[in-house]
């Protein structure tokens, strides 16, 4: 098991030098941003190429990429463009998506679990169809549109919810963008839970919990469930990281100042110390989510061994 | 039956999730202790006055900063503040004297030196203020900010301090409308405080404006305070205002008529055919000083030489602006018959009609005159612009469709968007456009020299088109020579003429500030800069 976790986490080392390096190129390849710190104006010559020095902007961008690199191993992620630290920057915002991103996870893990627990058990009857309708809506629905549908309505007609988020963004304030980010995975989530609890359901191991006259309630939580949660877990963990960075447009309609927020104004102004300083974080997020959830496994399915 | 009762169980479980996320929030109804709550965008660069450049930034430096003079909000005329009188004999030597009792809100007195440190700051180059160029007429400029090399000077050579309330300016060049561009915020004086402790500073800025800076967090929301000692005579008629940073103006406004805001001033494009049933009279819509055109690459052999001043003018006329500015912009913008603004007003140089028959659209003759030209270079024309905000891909699209209409041609017009505006800025800067593109200006000070000189004068600053004509050189400098105003306007007018002339830049819309407000506030308007004037709003 240790053995297993530090190979792992050795394996993370050329993966986060290759996508820091990736996306490190992509957003320096979108061009000079600091043309576009003078308004409509032609940028002023002099104070440009100072900009440029300061920001090491007039070196070829190997030497940037290895000068970026030194420093953050250092734990400084460089200076936005507005004078802010980027580890400020994120100080302030990943606490936010933290909170946003659980209480998606909570929603989408309680709500889909559930409702995939019984669509399974009640397989072809009225209420796994409705539950399958209901998904299949879900799914089809992109979430900029749920998400100002459920914003005007709970919001503006019936009042019964801010339609935007305090900037102390509070628990109470995130359950509706909270609900609208998890929609479509816990679209995902209770068919997953379906498809598995049905196929399980008939499985021997449940036969025999059934024949020794084990309570229908250890059963299905105990025996089944456990089973066939497995692939739901794997699904939840790499949701994880997707939900985090994956909450710009949420994060956009409700006004939350997160990682979709900051990563939204850095791609913006092309402020490039920002975007590859949030997206190595999210790598890292990935990273160690996906590693956690083959932890899980074990802890699920005894069979599973890491040597 | 289990089943029944866990089916049962699983919608509680749904019933209660359901309404903790609709009950929870709401209640939000009103700014603490009467402030008011309006929409906000992060500001680009530290709130530094020489460093903001936009309007996020100024809305902030218009609350906590008085200047020597300010904007009328009214009538955008340069009104002293600070200032006692400006005086000068030969409109290059001038001598300010500024009144006696202004301080800034730590109580530090606001003297001689308050303004010339400032100014000495924002021109040296080592600080990088984008605004450094408005100090590029005082006198020693070229020492402190050289085109490149290190400077051979730490403070301008034009300023001189004669005693707490009097210092002298030097320009390098006669400019006879210099003290009125004074009211601009990268004139605001500074504290010691601001050289002092910088970084505190911009953490809380402190100020000489009717607020204070009570609390800022970086990105999400700034809370200002009335402040009681404002020695001015335009003292806030609020307690207090709370910008908050919007990511998306459709959010801002959805919480406008939820009410949790009272004050958005950016109406999305979306929401333009609605707003008017949604607001009725608490939305405004106001012409701001930016003018928006299509500049002619005159570097471009193609587009400069001999008869293709017919063409351009043949294509301005092929331009259908009312039909575009009427159906895309829902009027929030106005078609465009000179090269300035309305904000001037007829007083400050603003002549509607003056581009003449050339700026209206009239297909048959616009083909005519392409056609005498010597017709389209290359046989078409592409334009181009950034396409990543102000849904210039639309606009472009349709004076494109304009054009191919008047030519009866589907190829005659094609647009090339560019991906992001500092690419867009990037190509601009090399010269490499072979056909017209965006060309916006938002005046930095309600001022007809504002409009022309940085834009056509020979090698000035943002003449991307490098347009270039002796006459109008000639006549500007006559004009910033000139001690009357109201013959310097009219001297400026002829230069505009030649504009009209030659059509190196074809005018196409003058942009209106919109906003809309609760029906908690009243007395609300924006300014020239579509600002809004927070001091004047008042709390129902």
């Amino acid at each position: 098991m240790g053995r297993y976790v530090i190979r792992r986490l050795l394996q993370m080392i050329p993966v986060f030098i290759g996508s820091t390096f990736l996306i490190f190129f992509m957003v320096y390849a979108l061009g000079d941003p600091v043309a576009a710190l003078f308004g409509d104006k032609a940028p002023d010559p002099a104070t440009a190429a100072q900009i440029r020095k300061d920001l090491y902007l007039d070196e070829p961008l190997w030497k940037q990429y290895l000068h970026y690199m030194g420093q953050v191993l250092q734990g400084n992620f460089g200076t936005a463009f507005n004078g802010q630290k980027v580890t400020e920057l994120m100080g302030t915002a990943f606490p936010v998506t933290l909170r946003l991103t659980l209480v998606a996870i909570v929603l989408e893990m309680v709500i889909g679990i559930v409702l995939g627990v019984f669509s399974g058990l009640r397989r072809g009857r009225a209420v796994d169809t409705t539950v399958l309708l209901l998904t299949l809506i879900v799914v089809s629905v992109p979430t900029f549109v749920s998400g100002y549908l459920l914003q005007y309505v709970f919001g503006v007609k019936w009042e019964t919810a801010a339609a935007s988020v305090a900037p102390e963004a509070p628990l109470g304030e995130l359950l509706l963008p909270g609900l609208v980010l998890a929609l479509v995975s816990l679209a995902y989530v209770t068919r997953l839970t379906r498809t598995s609890i049905a196929e399980n359901a008939r499985a021997d191991y449940v036969r025999t919990a059934v024949a020794k006259g084990l309570p229908r309630r250890r059963v299905i939580i105990r025996h089944l469930l456990r089973n066939s949660l497995i692939p739901v877990v794997t699904f939840i963990g790499t949701d994880i990281g997707s939900l985090m960075g994956g909450a710009i447009v949420t994060e956009r309609i409700f006004n939350i100042h997160g990682v979709g927020y900051q990563l939204y104004q850095g791609i913006l102004r092309q402020n490039s110390p920002t975007v590859v300083g949030f997206v190595t974080i999210l790598v890292i997020v990935f990273l160690l989510a996906n590693l956690l959830v083959d932890l899980l496994y074990a802890v699920l399915d005894p069979r599973i061994r890491y040597a | 039956m289990r089943g029944a009762t866990r089916a049962k169980w699983a919608v509680w479980v749904m019933v209660v999730v359901a309404l903790a996320a609709a009950g929870c929030g709401g209640g939000r109804s009103v700014g603490k202790g009467g402030a008011v709550r309006a929409s906000w965008g992060d500001p680009q660069n530290p709130l530094e006055p020489a460093n903001t450049n936009e309007v996020q930034g100024g809305k902030v430096l218009d609350m906590i900063f008085r200047g020597l003079k300010r904007y009328d909000p009214k009538t955008g005329e340069a009104v002293d503040v600070i200032a006692d009188r400006i005086e000068t004999e030969d409109q290059q030597h001038f001598t300010v004297t500024i009144k006696d009792g202004w301080s800034f809100s730590n109580g530090e007195k606001v003297t001689a030196h308050s303004f010339v440190d400032a100014w000495n700051y924002g021109a040296a180059i080592g600080n990088e203020q984008k605004n450094a160029s408005f100090f590029q007429y005082i006198d020693g400029y070229d020492k402190v900010h050289p085109d490149s090399g290190s400077p051979s000077a730490k403070t301008l050579s034009g300023l001189a301090v004669k005693d707490d309330r009097t210092f002298t300016v030097k320009l390098n060049q006669k400019f006879s409308t210099w003290p009125d561009t004074l009211g601009y915020a990268a004139f605001s004086p500074l504290p010691k405080a601001f050289f002092d402790d910088h970084d505190g500073w911009i953490k809380k800025p402190i100020g000489n404006g009717p607020y204070t800076v009570r609390s800022y967090d970086k990105g999400t929301v700034m809370r200002l305070a009335k402040w009681d000692a404002y020695p001015g005579p335009d003292k806030a008629r609020n307690n207090g205002v709370e910008l908050r940073v919007y990511t998306d103006n459709n959010t801002a406004y959805t919480d406008l008529q939820a009410g949790n805001l009272d004050l958005a001033d950016d109406i999305p494009a979306q929401q333009l055919r609605n707003v008017k049933a949604d607001l009725g009279d608490r939305y405004i819509n106001q012409p701001a000083g930016i003018v928006q055109t299509l500049a002619f690459p005159m570097y471009d052999k193609g587009w400069s030489k001999s008869g293709m001043a017919k063409v351009r003018k043949g294509l301005s006329m092929a331009i259908n602006r009312k039909q575009i500015t009427d159906e895309i912009f829902q009027k929030t913008r106005v078609p465009a018959t000179d090269w300035t603004s309305p904000v001037l007003r007829a007083e400050g140089g603003y002549k509607p009609g003056l581009c003449g028959s050339a700026c209206s659209y009239d297909p048959a003759r616009a083909k005519r005159l392409i056609a005498e030209g010597g017709g389209l270079p290359g046989g078409k024309v592409t334009v181009t612009s950034n396409v990543d905000t102000g849904s210039h891909r639309v606009w472009m699209d349709a004076v494109c469709n304009s054009i191919n209409n008047v030519l009866d041609s589907e190829k005659a017009c094609t647009v090339n968007p560019i991906g992001t505006f500092a690419d867009f800025r990037n190509k601009l800067g090399g010269h490499q456009m072979t056909g017209p593109f965006r060309a916006g200006w938002q005046m930095d000070y309600p001022l007809i020299q504002d409009f022309l000189q940085p834009l056509y004068y020979t090698d000035a600053s943002s003449n991307d088109g490098k347009f270039s004509d002796p006459e109008f050189d000639r006549l500007v400098d006559k004009a910033n020579g000139e001690s009357d105003k109201a013959k310097a306007v009219s001297d400026f007018q002829d230069a505009e003429k030649v504009l009209a002339d030659q059509m190196p830049v074809i005018p196409l819309w003058y942009q209106n500030g919109s906003a809309g407000y609760s029906e908690s506030i009243s007395n609300v308007a924006l300014n020239q800069f579509s600002v809004p004037v927070y001091n004047e709003i008042k709390v129902n």
